[in-house]
């Protein structure tokens, strides 16, 4: 192995240099990344970076990448397995003989007209600038989707007193924790100052040249100056989408020790993908699981790295349980397992002046999740217990 | 080996609990992580490295 590429510059492209380096590899080392940032945590992005307590400087990546060539600002626009190189959007074309495929994703825009100014999503640093200097005084702030970022972007506004109304068609904001703690995150969000707009969908983001106002479906129209879209994600994967492997609702499928599959289902040794670019065989989804939480980018790139320098045979498999947080006002929101595999939702304690909440989730009466409010020792004990089941 | 939390930049999320028990826990209320031994042996080397390198805020440092 002397070329390992790494195409995408965010957590999973970083840790797996990192790690890789770590491992004693010393062959060249190319990341390609389309930001002209080196790369950044995102986390801050909605909190720290939006509230301007951190600055962009300090939401750099801890540790260093030794010898790497970057190639920032490129895009990779085809993956030529035969030849086993990545082309660019500068139609240069970059060999490897160990590939990362960590492309990630790109917010969801709204899929409707928008007016040309005011409507932003979230997702890089420019992002956050561009959103944080729409936000004069007498703000009025229009989120739709109830998700994490969603929520955070609320609490981070509301602690600074904007006025901000979050839309979501769900009946519940972040709604991937059933419905018994979303509404205790529904009156948090509340007490603080925040209108939702549940179980109603957006009609259109209205305004002539600068956004004005949301319209829902139920008719009500909510004056706005400023929208924040918090839809969702889509998969950077049409660079490699005609290169033949398997792919899954966009992203890539890899086998437990994370390497990609093609699309006969045979392992390709030789390319590796992490973060939310791609699916693994989690013992609790039906068949693959994409997840978009900061810790599986951590947990794949690093197993990735180290993989990608053993012989097939001698590969680890994947034993992360996915685990995320959320820092919204005074309540810090953690969880471990996953989440979309819950049937049942049970609260196991609770003290609503604290406020603190754990929660365990249940499918056919196995324990596959908990999420904690302010509870960060007992999290510890299900991100354990849920370690200690076999991996896939 | 000394271990250093910078106390700044602790967040508790605690994958150091999880890596290195032994030597980090945190309490419900706690706003950062207890170190319970700042100077172990270098039997904890691997624990307590690994829970530097889980750390998703860099908050860990090890001396020696």
């Amino acid at each position: 192995m002397r070329d390992v590429v790494v195409v995408g510059g965010g957590l999973a492209g970083f840790r797996f240099v990192q790690t890789l380096r770590e491992a004693g590899y010393d062959g060249a080392v190319t990341v390609v990344a389309d930001e002209e940032h080196l790369p950044y945590d995102r986390p801050p992005l909605s909190k720290q970076l939006l509230a301007g307590t951190f600055t962009e400087a300090q939401c750099a990546l801890p540790g260093e990448a030794p010898d790497v060539t970057w190639r920032l600002g490129r895009r990779a626009v085809r993956l030529d397995r035969e030849r086993r190189a990545v082309v660019l959007d500068d139609g240069s074309v970059v060999a490897y003989d160990g590939l990362l495929i960590a492309t990630g994703r790109r917010a969801r825009q709204w899929e409707g007209a928008v007016p040309a100014a005011g409507v932003h999503t979230l997702r890089g640093l420019a992002d956050t600038a561009a959103f944080r200097a729409d936000i004069g005084p007498g703000a009025r702030v229009v989120i739709i989707g109830a998700g994490f970022i969603g929520c955070e972007v609320a609490a981070t506004l509301r602690k600074e007193d904007v006025d901000v109304t979050i839309v979501d068609v769900a009946e519940h904001p972040m709604p991937v924790m059933g419905p018994e703690i979303g509404s205790r995150a529904a009156r948090i969000h509340e007490s603080e100052g925040v209108r939702f707009r549940l179980g109603r969908g957006v009609e259109a983001i209205e305004g002539d040249g600068r956004v004005t106002g949301v319209r829902l479906t139920d008719g009500e129209l909510l004056e706005a100056t400023v929208v924040l879209v918090a839809v969702g994600s889509t998969p950077n994967s049409e660079w490699f989408a005609d290169a033949g492997l398997a792919m899954d609702r966009g992203v890539v499928l890899c086998d437990a020790a994370c390497a990609v599959l093609d699309d006969q289902g045979a392992v390709v040794p030789e390319i590796f993908a992490a973060g939310d670019i791609a699916a693994w065989p989690h013992r609790h989804a039906d068949g693959a699981a994409c997840i978009e939480h900061w810790s599986n980018a951590r947990d794949m790139a690093d197993l990735a790295a180290r993989n990608l320098l053993l012989p097939v045979g001698e590969r680890a498999p994947l034993a992360s349980v996915p685990t995320f947080w959320s820092d919204q006002y005074n309540v810090k929101i953690k969880s471990a397992g996953f989440l979309r595999a819950v049937d049942t939702w049970t609260i196991v304690e609770e003290d609503p002046d604290r406020p603190s909440l754990l929660a365990e989730g249940h499918r056919n009466g196995e324990l596959v999740g908990a999420v904690a409010f302010n509870m960060n020792r007992s999290i510890i004990g299900y991100q354990r217990s849920l370690a200690a089941l076999a991996p896939a | 080996m000394k271990i250093t939390v910078d106390t700044n930049l602790c967040e508790v999320h605690g994958d150091c609990v999880v890596a290195a028990p032994d030597i980090f826990d945190i309490g419900e209320d706690d706003e950062v992580v207890q170190v319970l031994d700042a100077e172990p042996g270098e039997e904890h080397r691997a624990t307590v490295a690994q829970a530097a390198k889980m750390c998703p805020v860099a908050a860990i440092t090890i001396e020696g």
